[in-house]
This record gives C-alpha cells, structure tokens and sequence, in this order.
C-alpha cells in the first residue's frame, strides 16, 4: 500500500512538556489548522518510534487520549484513523485574521518591541481578555 | 502475570566484595526497563545473574518464571547482548547470522536477513570491519533473531556516537513494537533512557535506590521550595530524598503518594534526570548525611 504520512511529529526535550501531551498537543493542533482531515490516517505507532526512539506506550498513550476526545479511531489491524475536526466553519477565518496580527506585527516591531516584549503583551492579553471574559 | 524478571534478597559477592546487595525487584513483561547507575553500580552483575551467567550468593532470581539458563528453552526465551557487542572479528555477517542459527533452535533466519538487507549492511564483509554502529546494530540482529520474549542489553550505546545512539533506539523501539518483546537496557546516562524506557532500576553500588513506573515515579517525587526556617518540622509520611539550604531557601525532593498542596511550599514536577540524580547522591553521601535528614524529617 503506498501511502504518504500525513504528518510527522516532533519532540521539543526542553519544553517541559511530556512526550504523550506533545504528541497529542501537535495532532490537535493539526486538526485546528486543517493540516489533518476526518479519513486521514495517523502514523503507525511502529512509523512514530522508528522516527523519533520513544517509548511505543508514548504514542498509544496519546492516541488513546485523543480517541477519548473523540478526534481518532483506531481500526484494528490497520491503524488510528481522524475521525471528526477541530477547525469547523472558522478555518475560513484563519486568512483575514493572519493578514491583520502580521499587519500589528509589524506595528510592534516598529515601536521598538523585541520579540519576547511581543509574546509576553500577547499572552497577557490574551489573559485579561478571557478574564474579563470570565467576569 | 509472571513477571519479566524477579528477584528476593538477590546478592552477589566476589570474595569479600559485595557487588549487588539484597536487590529485591519485580519487572513486569511488556515494558522498556531501563538499569541505571554509575559505572561499577553492579548493573552488569545483575544482568548476569538474570541471563545465568553468574550464580547468586544468596536470595533469588527468577527470569519470565524460570531459574536463568536453566534449559535450552529459557536460553531460547532470553535474548542477551553484552556489553561492547562482541563479534568475531574475522567472521562476515552472514557467518554470525550462520552461527545463530546453528546454536539457537528457535532461529529466524528470515528475520535475520531481512534486518540485515533493512540494515544496508554487506553480507559478506567482516565484523572487525564494521563501524561501532554497525557492529551495534548486527549484536542487536543476533539478540532478536532468536525470537526471545525478554531481550537483555548491556550498555548498548555507551560506546556509540549520537547519531549511531539514535539510530539503535530507534531500531531497537521498532522491535518492541513488532515483537512485543519486553526489553532490558542498561546505561550510566538516564538522557539515553529517558524517552525509550517506560519503566526505571536505579542502581548504586550494591544496592538499588529506587526502582518503578516512570510514570509513577514522576507523580510521586515533588521539588518543594520555601523561604528557609528554622525548626522545620515536616510530614512524617514525606520520605525527603534530598535537601539543600542556602541561607535564605530550603529546597526538598521528596517521595510521598500524594500530591502535595501545603501552601506553605511551592511545588514544582521533577524530570527524570534530577529525580535519579537525587538518588544516586543521596547514595553517594550515604552513611552519615541520610540518617540525619530522616531525623530531621521527623
């Protein structure tokens, strides 16, 4: 069967981050961007350790949480399948809104903003923001 | 379920010297294991003992159920790769191969080969020639075409450069899926292990320091820091594995079940390296520093 793997994952040894939640944190993000669609099959758990020498409980472990999330299922005997989607109508979105934070982008950048000045206004922001949301 | 490999009171001595003192473990099958301790932990006297090759000085060990190398089928069900893969030099590949199908009944020459094709490797060229890698990788094709249900390896990449390092573990990570055959690595470095093995023996000389799920290891072990006070008194039931103060700070690695909510410290997770390294200096200062923290802990 010639069949082309969809995405490959990566493992970051400094974030801090377990394995299995990398693992399960760049599937979701796929999902979220349209990089993976409903049909798509997830790399082996064989394909995932030949790759990147981790513990074949690591991906199982993973795969299992997304499929408890309802994102994947596995087919016995074939592999773990992209069962529903993240992205939903806003992907359509996603453009526009690029072209406006690249355009703000640039604005910081031209007020003298470093990148790290840059990530952390963003992630207060974004903190008030769902606080107020909270409110 | 029997488990992969057990041991009660297992000790070994050469002459007057304890190498492996009163090691008590049960590993289950299906998992990763990785041995860890320094060098002269005694991680290659247990493995020893648990392919046969050594005979304990007192307690037991039994290896998938059985008494090690106790017939012809328990050395079929145990793969052994020693340390430094030793090959015959002057022998080709396919004279290893040749070789391990003459000595082990439950040879799979298909296997064999097909790694060896997968492998890239010359049939016909001799082991002495091959590089560290490959001499690694084809030591690995010996242990695993005898079909084994447990696979023991004696520092396997300690002697490997990076990429050849990877290039194993990932090799060796596609057996056990495959196979699903359980697995036993020994290293002095835990950062080889850390993202292979699922389950943890940290050995240090005679004894073992610690030994579990790594999953669980890492729940149970909490770094607490808190403003430094005198006449701290501690949980009974916190097991403080290590403690350091500066003059303003107190840190702590503690062993407790539970997950710790005293405001009064903040509590951060361990990784896997500073929690082995926790024991192993705690097994280092031993004698005089443990038994003074434990009273102070209480």
């Amino acid at each position: 069967m010639n069949r082309g793997i969809v995405i490959e994952f990566h493992l970051d040894a400094r974030s801090g981050v377990s394995p299995y939640q990398q693992i399960v944190r760049q599937v979701r993000r796929a999902l979220r961007l349209g990089l993976l669609h409903e049909g798509d099959q997830l790399p082996t758990v064989k394909e995932v350790v030949e790759r990147l020498a981790i513990n074949p409980n690591t991906v199982l472990k993973a795969y299992k949480e997304l499929e408890h999330a309802g994102l994947v299922s596995p087919r016995p005997g074939i592999g773990t399948f992209v069962t529903a989607t993240l992205s939903d109508g806003s992907l359509a979105a996603h453009g526009p809104l690029r072209q406006e934070l690249l355009r703000w982008l640039a604005k910081a950048r031209c007020a003298g903003l470093d990148d790290e000045s840059i990530e952390a206004l963003l992630q207060d922001t974004f903190r008030s923001s769902a606080e107020e949301g909270v409110a | 379920m029997t488990a992969a490999i057990e041991t009660a009171g297992l000790t070994k001595r050469y002459g007057r010297r304890v190498a492996l003192s009163e090691c008590t473990l049960s590993i289950p099958t299906g998992k990763v294991v990785g041995l860890v301790g320094p060098n002269g932990a005694g991680k290659t006297t247990l493995l020893h003992l648990a392919v046969g090759l050594l005979e304990p000085s007192a307690g037991s060990v039994k290896v998938l159920g059985h008494t090690p190398a106790e017939g012809p089928e328990q050395l079929g069900r145990v793969g052994f790769v020693a340390q430094n893969t030793p090959l015959y030099a002057a022998m080709s590949v396919t004279d290893h191969l040749r070789l391990g199908g003459w000595v082990n009944p439950t040879w799979d020459m298909a296997l064999a080969e097909q790694r060896i094709q997968h492998l890239g490797l010359d049939p016909h060229q001799k082991a002495g020639t091959l590089s560290g890698g490959q001499r690694a990788q084809l030591a690995l094709t010996l242990g695993i075409a005898k079909r084994p249900e447990l696979l023991i390896l004696d520092e396997p990449v300690a002697s490997l450069d990076p990429l050849a390092r990877r290039e194993f573990l990932r090799a060796l990570m596609a057996i056990a899926v495959e196979h699903g055959v359980s697995i036993v690595l020994s290293s002095h470095l835990v950062a080889d292990l850390e993202r292979v093995c699922d389950y943890l023996v940290v050995l240090v000389a005679p004894r073992v320091q610690v030994a579990g799920d790594i999953e669980t290891l890492l729940a149970i072990h909490h770094r607490l820091s808190a403003p430094r006070r005198d006449g701290l008194r501690l949980p009974r039931d916190w097991e403080v594995i290590e403690k350091s103060d500066t003059e303003r700070q107190s840190t702590l690695i503690v062993r407790h079940d539970e997950p710790i909510h005293d405001p009064a410290w903040t509590v951060e997770q361990l990784d896997l390296e500073d929690l082995v390294l926790a024991y192993m200096s705690r097994a280092a200062g031993s004698g005089a520093q443990t038994p003074t923290l434990v009273g102070a802990a209480r």
